[in-house]
């Protein structure tokens, strides 16, 4: 006997609930709670828009300290670059979105698609953060190159510091919901996620948004205030 | 609910439970949220035993001016220091009260079977074990690291000492930390017995609510602070480091927006305990619940928004400074309510002077000596004088060992018969308490003197005027540590040879002291009724309880 959601556990209200295995031994207990688990999910994610949020601070101190130079080094970014990846990420959100509602409406195939699909989004926006990345790099912007340190002012250094660590960070995300994906796609597959029990999923469709909500305030915050 | 003090002997405990897992697996792979605290408990102390080590040496060090052991020089007294700041910050008093007794209490005290994420409760008991153990490689093996618990930048940028072990440590605990405030958080909306509302909860758990709150909101802080630490090492971003346009003010913010409210982290779940002692050994409700449960949550939310009162020398705008000093004297408010609260339950209360209450009412009174003097701190113009001297260091600990160490203490012995199922002496564990109280206060009172004439703290010596103090710190630190290891020795011999406890040896109503001890795996045998006051002492009659009390150690003496 085994209990494979992510949460099982015991509890108190319903007693009725507890097995024991053979010889008294093995202690099995049943208890489903998918309200308990998407309450702990935006508990994490709380976590995750506060671990932001230490940069967003930074972000709008040396704006404060250095408005000339965050305008003259915001000029460099590639506009069209963001929007693309703006648009990628936000339909993605949306391929998320049709695949819980395609399980729930018990076309597995469908869901797997959307899924599939999502996945394919959140690759391209991460090749296109690479040939942007790579198009600095070879300008010789990039953290403590001499480019930054010869001829740039500080505040141009501490921005194009808090564009790689912010779209970095972003980035990583972008890549560990991928990695989540990828799970959901084989637990799907598998019948651990299924039409009756797609909490994990809905919980993975919640990561996604956030990181997609993350990325909609960098886009303007680099790109768009000159 | 009845007073049933007698032990029921046909079940069987948490300790004897047998699993599929055998011999020590049996512990290591359990999501049993009373072993986690166990093992919590075990860990904890042991880094604590290590902490206090650091501590004795560095007080044995300035006991005279100048080198007084022959193998402690000044950079290993840095290290001594750091090693005594990370360890007890971060492996003990941090994590303290919430991982041992609210993982063994809380789904006690609310009536559920487990916490809301068993497994991942045990995710975060191997992430602290993760954690503590690299921070303890890094410090005692690797370089000596010498920044101070604090890794103020620029120095941690440019120190030789190997700061980046300790920092991923930190980021691990960190975690760790979080993932219990959020596990103890859906515990807490979730699996509350029915009919137990929010505000019928005992105050030890709302203060574990509260401080879960602190976890989830303030780490995150911590964690991105540390991470740029290490980048900025690493690849030089130039966002802390001065000389490339960074701003070192600003890592003080960052790191004190998380980690002035770890200070309530530590200290709110020592209140809850000191609420549920004296409650129960005054035999009457708490004064107050309502406004101790709003006190709870605003010292949280209030807390949150203090932390520039660490920086008033390190350059801010006079606004910044006046608001935040504001912000400060704003926090004690709700914190004097707790103070005034405790007092107004012991009036004409049937106080019983137990080990736990002797050491809560000591914890009232260093406490309030550690809370006052922070008002000193406060306010800035005294601030500026008493900034990074011994007068901070003696404020901090009155606050941690007068207050939160203490109540940790009081907590082991309050909740020890019903984790162990035994009684510890009690004679002996007041003489603890009292010499306890004596040897804090000898150690740190001192500290507030000399640091009025202006010693600073952190420095390995000291001007020859200074020395009588010193003396009579030290001689304090030998009293304190005596006293600890007297209180730990005695229960560490309860474990093994101490009386049966039965399930409600202190007569206490919450609902954790309704199971037998220690307690069964599944917590309650007979689903739990709870009472509209947790501490509802209406029915209680005093004399009744004693009766019953002594005629079942007449039982269990002839049992045994």
């Amino acid at each position: 006997m085994s209990t494979t959601s992510v949460d099982a556990h015991g509890h108190s209200n319903n007693h009725a609930g507890h097995g024991y295995g053979d010889n008294n031994q093995l202690y099995v207990h049943f208890h489903r709670d998918d309200y308990g688990s998407k309450f702990g999910m935006w508990l994490f994610l709380f976590t995750e828009v506060l671990l932001f949020g230490g940069l967003f601070i930074l972000y709008y101190g040396y704006r404060i300290a250095y408005p000339h130079d965050y305008h003259n080094a915001a000029m460099e970014l590639n506009i069209v670059m963001g929007a693309v990846n703006t648009l990628v990420l936000l339909t993605s959100s949306l391929t998320m979105v049709l695949s819980i509602v395609a399980l729930r409406r018990e076309s597995i195939k469908t869901s797997l698609f959307y899924l599939v699909i999502t996945f394919g989004f959140g690759a391209t926006f991460c090749v296109n953060k690479y040939f942007e990345w790579s198009a600095k790099i070879h300008h010789g912007i990039f953290p403590g190159s001499m480019e930054l340190k010869e001829t740039r002012p500080a505040g141009e250094v501490v921005f194009f510091g808090l564009y790689y660590l912010m779209t970095g960070l972003h980035t990583f995300h972008v890549i560990v919901g991928m990695v989540i994906m990828v799970f959901c796609f084989i637990f799907i597959k598998t019948g651990t996620i299924n039409p009756k029990k797609y909490i994990v999923l809905e919980n993975a469709g919640l990561y996604w948004h956030l990181v997609d909500l993350i990325w909609i305030f960098l886009f303007p915050l680099f790109y768009l205030l000159h | 609910m009845s007073m049933n003090t007698t032990t029921n002997k046909n079940y069987t405990n948490f300790f004897q439970i047998k699993t599929k897992h055998k011999g020590l697996l049996a512990w290591l792979l359990t999501t049993d949220h009373k072993r986690i605290g166990i093992m919590y408990l075990v860990s904890i102390l042991s880094f604590f035993l290590l902490g206090l080590t650091a501590a004795f040496m560095m007080r044995l060090e300035m006991l005279t001016p100048g080198q007084t052991i022959s193998f402690i020089d000044a950079q290993t007294y840095n290290s001594f220091f750091t090693l005594h700041g990370m360890i007890m910050v971060f492996l003990f008093i941090i994590p303290g009260i919430p991982a041992v007794f609210g993982n063994f209490f809380l789904p006690l005290q609310i009536g559920a079977d487990d916490v809301a994420f068993p497994r991942i409760n045990l995710l975060s008991y191997y992430l602290y074990l993760a954690g503590a153990f690299l921070a303890l490689y890094a410090i005692i093996f690797q370089t000596h690291i010498d920044t101070g618990w604090t890794f103020y930048v620029p120095y941690s940028l440019r120190t030789g000492t190997d700061v980046t072990l300790p920092l991923i440590a930190a980021f691990i605990l960190g975690f760790s930390s979080i993932v219990t405030g959020l596990n103890f958080i859906t515990t807490i909306h979730r699996m509350r017995i029915k009919g137990m509302t929010m505000f019928q909860m005992p105050l030890f758990s709302w203060s574990l609510y509260s401080t879960a709150w602190i976890q989830v909101l303030a780490t995150p802080i911590i964690g991105i602070t540390i991470v740029l630490v290490l980048l900025e090492r690493t690849y030089k971003f130039g966002i802390f480091d001065p000389t490339m346009g960074g701003d070192p003010v600003l890592y003080q913010h960052l790191f004190w927006i998380y980690s002035h409210p770890a200070v309530y982290i530590m200290a709110i779940p020592a209140f809850g305990v000191i609420s549920d002692v004296v409650a129960t050994f005054s035999r009457k409700s708490i004064f107050g619940y309502k406004v101790m449960a709003y006190s709870t949550m605003s010292i949280a939310f209030i807390g949150y928004l203090v932390w520039a009162h660490h920086m008033f020398t390190s350059g801010m705008s006079d606004t910044a400074r006046t608001v935040f000093s504001f912000l400060t004297f704003f926090v004690a408010i709700p914190t004097g309510v707790k103070v005034f609260n405790w007092v107004a339950t012991l009036w004409r209360g049937t106080i019983v002077m137990s080990s736990p209450m002797l050491m809560a009412l000591s914890a009232i009174f260093l406490f309030s000596i550690g809370g006052l003097t922070g008002l000193h701190l406060g306010s800035i113009s005294t601030d500026v004088h008493l900034h990074d001297t011994y007068f901070v260091i003696a404020h901090f600990h009155y606050v941690i060992i007068g207050g939160i160490l203490s109540m940790f203490i009081a907590a082991m012995h309050f909740w020890f018969p019903k984790m162990f199922g035994r009684m510890h002496n009690e004679k002996v564990a007041k003489v603890g308490v009292v010499m306890y109280f004596i040897g804090a206060n000898v150690l740190y009172f001192p500290m507030f003197i000399m640091g009025y004439m202006g010693m600073p703290r952190r420095y390995f010596d000291y001007l020859p005027e200074f020395q009588i103090y010193h003396v009579v710190s030290t001689v304090g630190s030998w009293i304190l540590i005596t006293a600890i290891l007297l209180m730990f020795t005695n229960l560490l011999i309860a474990i093994f040879k101490g009386k049966p406890a039965g399930s409600n040896p202190w007569g206490a109503k919450t609902l954790e002291w309704t199971m037998p001890s220690p307690p069964p795996l599944l917590n309650f045998i007979d689903t739990p009724v709870p009472s509209k006051d947790p501490y509802d002492y209406s029915d209680h009659d005093e004399r009744i309880f004693r009766d019953l009390k002594n005629k079942e150690n007449i039982i269990n003496q002839e049992n045994s």
